[in-house]
């Protein structure tokens, strides 16, 4: 790529029309052309720049790798430990070192060259198939297990629970955020909601989990509109910021309010859903029993496994539907142009509470089963860290995309947990490296790079959900983002 | 009226650290827009940082109050401004034009990432630094035998801040480079069409509000004694409800919601209930935001077509 706007050698004045150049600026008053400084070679280059990102690691590090403060007897102590410090200061300046002299080395910019618009047409089958082959995998999971991986099939199925349950609330959150544009950062809220309300009624009242998760969802959608409803007329980050106080509000509550919720003790005792009022466990007139199979306590983890795929897989229809209905439309419409909606004569306050009374009340359904599968329930499940990770997966896929969520949630939470298996590190590290602690250090250093590489989300298209004659895709960067614009 | 005096001392002080956080928040939100969801864990650095200072110097033996205090609060100064930097390089810079909701996210993760490494490098569990600065005066003996105090540290926290806003509000309003801020937080575009350099001038202010966030975190850790690694989080959360209450953009608007938020959080706990005192911070955000908008301070919002 030539870039003209830059001084270089082609276009620099030469010979004779230098002179003239030079006596212009002088007959102006101007300081005289000067020839700019000789460039540094290659390698002085990257020396320097190796240099300066050492010494920033050295200031940036030095209290954290060198110096380690422990509680000690009589106060504090101090531990010095050069090593660690002096090695990520090595390998910062290698590094940089050898990205300058080999990566960044030609005359062309390295920024800039990543602002392609996707074409879109013509990639739909891939999404489609991908989505087909997903769901075929997730539909035979329980069956495939067993056959490939039977050592390690209970935690796998736990493991795809905990993704599945992401994806939930991924596809909840994706209503709010994605369709109607609402940056919603307290979504865990109609989570905690779904979660109590199914607890404290299967704990009082001694109702199964079948009857109380409809009505689990429904206090959740209430809550939604109780909260929604404040913050109507905010946009944007005040939305996010507004939001985020609500669901620091819910848990401080629950956290505190003793008598009714448990306080930190949390909820014990929580029923295990049941199938058609057989329940999982060695009994007469159990699962195994009326089946005549012997009893494994595998059949519950499939159980949950099924259910939550099924619930999950509401959400995804509801949501797709509802897009194709006035309503989804309306959303949609307002994440474009909040103005020109209201002057079309969409009742904004409706249609921005029907998106938070939906997405909550699908986060209270994925709530009340995340309350049936642990069976214990406390505050600290309900954090911000968690409606900051629902959040990721949703803008990581791609927002408004349904097959992104499930790509980010695949990635992020399976890939996380991979890490638990990397005992492999443990031979490099020393047999005290303890690959679990560094998980959220590295979910945190992935979200950002993720979003550096594609801010528009791993899923770079999407289809709109109103067509004119025939149905194509659009890149995601077509699409607005809601609010605040 | 004792009780509501110390009160008042009390959430005065708070209001200060929040405020001094504050400023952070309100400074990068009117240049770029965005909240930097990282500017709390800025704090927590900031403190951290602070603490080994601080043993440094007493195992090598400097031990005269003054200079210690001088240490702590350059060094804590230039490398949070250094984490300041590095993370709008790394996290923001790239993703600067691209759609609103990205740097949000990149905030959340670095957020997330800074509290794990310091939790990896630090330790989980809470560091207690005995009370350096004792003593204070005595403003009021009252018969009851209540007795209305203002501690040594307390002045220090409020003369600092006093003197910190003094100064940053003439760098914004006198010097050069206040000036090249200002013009980028009005439109980016044409102060670089002007000649002004965008890049440097949003770096210096991450530059500016880490160190700001450094101050408030070694003061944190004076005054309370302890840390951890969680602190950063409700710390920023209610400082940038300080920054919003006050206005978004407005260096007084900033400390002003500080002051606000800090004594709304002192009365409650002080009047009503220690456990909820952040509902209270938290539900005045709310209010605020609903019925007004642009903030205490703020310049109402021209919404264009």
């Amino acid at each position: 790529m030539a870039d003209t706007t830059s001084p270089s050698a082609a276009n620099r004045p030469e010979g004779a029309e230098r002179l003239s150049e030079a006596r212009r600026d002088a007959m102006r008053g101007e300081p005289p052309y000067s020839e700019a400084p000789p460039e540094d070679t290659r390698l002085v280059r990257a020396l320097k720049e190796g240099g300066i990102t050492a010494a920033l690691v050295a200031a940036l590090t030095l209290f954290f790798f060198a110096f380690r403060t422990d509680i000690a007897v009589g106060g504090l102590s101090l531990t010095a430990s050069p090593v660690v410090w002096i090695i990520a200061i090595a390998i910062a300046f290698a590094g940089r070192f050898l990205l300058t002299y080999f990566v960044f080395a030609g005359d062309t910019a390295v920024v800039g060259g990543w602002k392609k618009v996707a074409a879109g047409t013509g990639r739909m089958p891939i999404g489609k198939i991908l989505g087909v082959l997903l769901l075929f995998i997730a539909l035979t999971l329980p069956i495939l297990l067993p056959q490939f991986l039977p050592s390690q099939n209970r935690y796998l199925l736990n493991l795809g629970i905990t993704i599945l349950t992401y994806v939930m609330l991924g596809w909840g959150l994706n209503i709010v955020v994605g369709l109607a544009g609402l940056l919603d950062l307290g979504y865990v809220a109609f989570y905690a909601v779904g979660a109590y309300s199914f607890a404290l009624l299967a704990t009082n009242f001694e109702l199964g989990f079948w009857v109380c998760l409809p009505m689990a969802g429904l206090f959740a959608a209430m809550w939604g509109v109780i909260l929604g409803f404040p913050v109507l007329r905010l946009r944007g980050d005040y939305l996010a910021i507004v939001t985020l106080a609500f669901g620091e509000i819910i848990r401080i509550v629950l956290l505190n309010w003793y008598e009714f919720t448990g306080g930190p003790d949390g909820i014990l005792g929580i029923p295990e859903p049941s199938f058609f009022g057989l329940e999982f466990n060695r009994r007469d007139g159990s699962f195994s029993d009326f089946f005549g199979i012997e009893y494994s306590p595998i059949q519950k983890f499939i159980y949950l496994y099924y259910i939550i795929l099924a619930l999950a897989l509401l959400t995804n229809f509801v949501t797709m539907r509802l897009r194709k209905l006035p309503v989804g439309r309306a959303w949609e419409a307002l994440r474009e142009d909040e103005i020109a909606c209201r002057s079309l004569g969409i009742n904004t306050t409706n249609v921005k509470l029907t998106a938070f009374a939906t997405g909550a009340m699908f986060g209270g359904f994925a709530g009340s089963f995340f309350a049936t599968k642990q069976q214990f329930i406390s505050p600290e499940s309900f954090t911000f860290i968690e409606s900051a990770i629902i959040l990721a997966i949703v803008v990581l896929g791609g927002l408004g995309s349904q097959l992104g969520v499930v790509i980010a949630s695949v990635a992020m939470i399976g890939g996380i947990e991979l890490l638990r298996k990397l005992t492999v590190l443990q031979a490099v590290f020393g047999n005290d490296f303890d690959p679990t602690q560094y998980r959220m250090l590295i979910f945190g250093l992935a979200m950002v790079l993720i979003m550096v590489w594609k801010p528009r989300g791993l899923v770079s298209t999407r289809s709109p959900s109103a067509v004119y004659k025939e149905k194509k895709t659009i890149g995601a960067d077509m699409v607005a983002q809601g609010e605040g614009h | 009226m004792e009780y509501f005096l110390q009160q008042l001392i009390n959430g005065v002080t708070l209001g200060s650290i929040y405020g001094l956080i504050a400023i952070g928040y309100t400074m990068v939100y009117g240049i770029i827009g965005m909240i930097n969801f990282a500017h709390g864990e800025i704090f927590m650095i900031g403190s951290f940082i602070a603490l080994t200072v601080f043993l440094i110097l007493a195992a090598i033996g400097i031990t005269f109050l003054p200079i210690v205090l001088l240490l702590m609060v350059i060094v804590a100064m230039l490398c949070t401004a250094a984490w300041g930097w590095t993370i709008e390089r790394i996290a923001y810079r790239p993703l600067r034009g691209s759609f609103r909701l990205a740097p949000l996210i990149t905030a959340i993760g670095m957020s997330i990432f800074l509290q794990n490494f310091v939790q990896v490098t630090q330790g989980a569990r809470v560091k207690p630094l005995p009370p350096q600065i004792q003593g204070g005066i005595t403003l009021m003996d009252s018969p009851s035998g209540i007795v209305v105090q203002i501690s040594w540290m307390q002045i220090i926290i409020i003369a600092m801040t006093i003197i910190l806003m003094v100064g940053f509000s003439l760098l914004i309003s006198k010097t050069s480079l206040g000036r090249q801020q200002r013009a980028c937080e009005q439109d980016r575009k044409m102060a670089s069409l002007l000649g002004v350099n965008v890049d440097r001038t949003i770096s210096l202010t991450f530059v500016m509000g880490a160190s700001l966030a450094a101050v408030a975190g070694m003061m944190y850790l004076l005054y309370y004694g302890v840390i951890d690694f969680y602190i950063g989080f409700i710390a920023g959360v209610k400082a940038f409800t300080a920054a919003v209450l006050g206005g978004i953009g407005s260096l007084p608007g900033a400390m002003l919601g500080g002051l606000a938020i800090g004594l709304i959080e002192t009365f409650w706990s002080g009047y009503f209930s220690v456990e909820y005192k952040d509902v209270a911070a938290f539900s005045i955000l709310a209010i605020v935001l609903i019925f007004m908008p642009s903030g205490l301070l703020g310049r109402p919002e021209v919404e264009k077509v």
